[in-house]
C-alpha cells in the first residue's frame, strides 16, 4: 500500500489533492457528486471583509484546453462567512480547511486573516494577492516583491495559523515575489494564480468577457505552472502548493516533482465535477506503476 | 445530478439552423421542465448548456440552434454516438405556483426563438395536470420556425408571431396577447423585459454563460431581490417578483 500523506506546515494531509479556491464554493455542490471526506483539504471561496457581487456578465469564456473567468470574488463576505457557511461546511467536511482570504487594502487582508484565525476548522490561511479581476487591489499587491512582503506581515502579525501566500503568475520575476513573502514571514506559497487572458467574439467584434480581460485557467496553463513551481520551490524553504491545470493523477506527480508539497485542483472540478475523487482513487495505482511507495520522496525530486 | 452516458437515437435539422436531439439514457433525475444539461463535447473544454425540451422514461430530446462552436458540432453528430452529459441541472418551473397564479386565466406560455424547447415540456407537464396553457412562440420570420405543429398536436392553443409578419401575428410576443395573466417564457432578455411589464404574474427562464452547471464556480452569478442567484443553480427560471432589471 503507498502512502499518499503529505505535510504542509504541522498539518498532515491524507493525499495531498485540494480543490482550488474559487472552484468549489463551500464544497456544498459537490457532495452531490461524492462524499468531499476523500480529499485531502478544501480551499473554499475567496472572503473579503464585505459582501461582493464581483463583475457584471458575461464572466466566463472558452479557450482551446481552458477557460477564462472574470467572477471578480463573488461572495457573502467575512461575517456571512463564518457564521453561515463555515458551520454548514463543518458538517459536511470534517477536515481541516484552507481559509483563502483577499482585500482591497493590508487593513482588509488582516482583518480577514484575524477573524480566520479564530476558526478552529481553519488549519492555513492562503493569501490571495492575485486575483486578476478586481482593479485596485487584488493583484496589485502580488506584482511587486514589497507589497506582497507587507501583506504577508500584516497577516502573520494577527494569526498564529500557518499562512500561505498565493501568487500571481502575471509578473516579470515571481522567485524574487516569493523570496520576499519567506523572508517576510510566509509559511509557504501557493502557485499559480491565473494568467491574465482575453477572448474577443469576432461575429460582435467585442471581448467576450464584460471585464474584456480575465483569469486562464485550465489544462493549457499546466506547463506555466510547472515551471513555475519548479522556480520557487528551488529558490525556498518553506512548502509550496502547487496548482495551475491540474486535471490527473499524472499531473498531480509531475507537480510534486516539480516541488510542490500539495496540489490544487481548479478548472478540473467545473468541466467534471468527479475531478478530484478521480485523481484521488487514480493516484495510489499511478505510484504503485512509477514504484513510488511514499509520496512525500518525490516531493522536488526532478532536478 | 450526476454524470451519465446518453446515445444520441436522432439528430435532424427543423431548420437550417435549428436541430432536435434525442437521446437514449437514465432521465430519472429530471424534476420539473426548464431544468438543463450540460453536455461535454470531445475536443471542447466547456460542457454545453442546453435546455431539456422533452422526456419520458429513457429519452432526452433537446433543441439547439448551431451558433458556434460546440453546437456546430453538435450538428453533425451522427445516431449511436454516445455523449457525456451532466444533469439535470437548475430548478425549472414551479408547477405548483403556476397552477396557483393561473386561477382565473390559463396560464400562458410564451417562447421566443430557442426559448421555445422547454416551454413544449412545461406545456405537457401542465396538460397532466388539468391546467391547458395557452402557448405564443415568437420567430423573427417564417423560415425560422419550428414546433408549432408539435404544440398544436398536444392539443393546446398556439399563437405564432413573426416580427416581419411573414407568418402568424406580426410583430413580437407581447402583441400577441392584451392582458396576460399568469405568464411562464423564454426567449431572449428583451422578449422576457417586454413579457415582464406586461405579465401580472409568473416565472421567467433566463441564460447566461457558464462554466460548471451546478453552482461552483459562481460564473453565471445574477442580481435578485433577494441577493445573488446562480442562473444554474438557483435559476434558470426567476420569479417574476425578484427579477432585477
Amino acid at each position: 500500500m503507498v502512502d499518499t500523506r503529505v505535510r504542509l506546515s504541522g498539518l498532515t494531509l491524507e493525499n495531498p489533492v485540494i480543490p482550488a479556491s474559487g472552484t468549489f464554493g463551500y464544497g456544498k455542490e459537490y457532495t452531490e457528486f461524492y462524499d468531499i471526506n476523500i480529499l485531502g483539504s478544501i480551499s473554499f471561496k475567496g472572503t473579503t471583509a464585505d459582501p461582493r457581487f464581483g463583475n457584471p456578465q458575461p464572466r466566463i469564456a472558452e479557450c482551446s484546453q481552458g477557460m477564462i473567468n472574470s467572477v471578480g470574488l463573488q461572495n457573502p463576505g467575512l461575517e456571512a462567512v463564518i457564521n453561515k457557511e463555515l458551520p454548514e461546511l463543518a458538517k459536511i467536511y470534517k477536515k481541516p480547511v484552507i481559509a483563502n482570504v483577499s482585500g482591497f487594502s493590508i487593513e482588509e487582508y488582516a482583518k480577514c486573516a484575524e477573524a480566520m484565525d479564530r476558526q478552529q476548522q481553519v488549519g492555513i490561511i492562503e493569501v490571495n494577492v492575485s486575483c486578476p479581476n478586481v482593479h485596485d487591489g487584488g493583484m496589485a499587491f502580488g506584482v511587486l516583491p514589497e507589497s506582497a512582503a507587507e501583506v504577508t506581515k500584516a497577516v502573520k502579525a494577527v494569526t498564529k495559523k500557518p499562512v500561505y501566500i498565493k501568487l500571481s503568475p502575471n509578473v516579470t520575476d515571481i522567485v524574487s515575489i516569493a523570496r520576499a513573502c519567506e523572508e517576510a514571514g510566509a509559511d509557504g506559497l501557493s502557485l499559480i494564480n491565473t494568467l491574465l487572458g482575453m477572448r474577443i467574439d469576432i461575429k460582435r467584434r467585442q471581448p467576450v468577457i464584460a471585464n474584456k480581460m480575465g483569469g486562464f485557467s485550465g489544462p493549457a496553463i499546466f506547463p506555466i505552472a510547472v515551471r513555475m513551481v519548479y522556480q520557487v520551490a528551488k529558490a525556498v524553504n518553506i512548502p509550496v502548493i502547487g496548482m495551475g491545470g491540474v486535471s490527473s493523477a499524472r499531473d498531480v506527480v509531475e507537480m510534486m516533482m516539480a516541488g510542490a508539497t500539495a496540489v490544487q485542483v481548479g478548472a478540473a472540478n467545473l468541466v467534471n465535477p468527479y475531478a478530484c475523487k478521480e485523481i484521488i482513487e487514480e493516484l495510489p495505482l499511478l505510484l504503485e506503476e512509477l514504484g513510488i511507495d511514499r509520496l512525500e520522496d518525490i516531493i522536488g525530486i526532478a532536478e | 445530478m450526476k454524470t451519465s452516458i446518453y446515445k444520441i437515437q436522432s439528430n435532424r435539422a427543423l431548420r437550417s439552423d435549428i436541430y432536435e436531439m434525442k437521446l437514449k439514457g437514465d432521465t430519472s433525475s429530471i424534476k420539473a421542465p426548464g431544468q438543463f444539461v450540460n453536455i461535454k463535447i470531445e475536443g471542447l473544454y466547456l460542457r454545453r448548456p442546453i435546455s431539456i425540451c422533452d422526456w419520458d422514461q429513457n429519452q432526452l430530446t433537446i433543441i439547439y440552434k448551431v451558433v458556434g462552436e460546440g453546437t456546430e458540432r453538435m450538428a453533425r453528430m451522427a445516431p449511436g454516438q454516445e455523449l457525456d452529459i451532466l444533469g439535470p441541472l437548475g430548478n425549472g418551473y414551479d408547477l405548483d405556483k403556476i397552477e396557483a397564479g393561473a386561477k382565473e386565466k390559463r396560464p400562458l406560455l410564451i417562447g421566443g426563438g430557442v426559448g421555445i424547447p422547454p416551454m413544449y415540456g412545461l406545456a405537457k407537464a401542465l396538460l397532466d395536470r388539468k391546467v391547458p396553457p395557452e402557448v405564443i412562440l415568437g420567430f423573427n420570420k417564417s423560415e425560422e420556425i419550428f414546433y408549432e405543429k408539435e404544440f398544436k398536436d398536444l392539443g393546446v392553443d398556439v399563437k405564432v408571431t413573426t416580427a416581419n409578419g411573414s407568418y402568424g401575428i406580426e410583430g413580437f410576443v407581447t402583441d400577441a396577447t392584451k392582458n396576460p395573466g399568469y405568464v411562464c417564457a423564454c426567449g431572449p432578455e428583451p422578449m422576457l423585459k417586454a413579457v415582464w411589464d406586461k405579465a401580472e404574474n409568473g416565472q421567467f427562464s433566463f441564460e447566461a454563460r457558464m462554466a460548471c452547471g451546478f453552482g461552483g464556480c459562481m460564473g453565471c452569478s445574477c442580481q435578485t431581490k433577494y441577493g445573488a442567484k446562480r442562473i444554474c443553480k438557483e435559476g434558470p427560471v426567476l420569479e417574476k417578483e425578484e427579477i432585477l432589471w
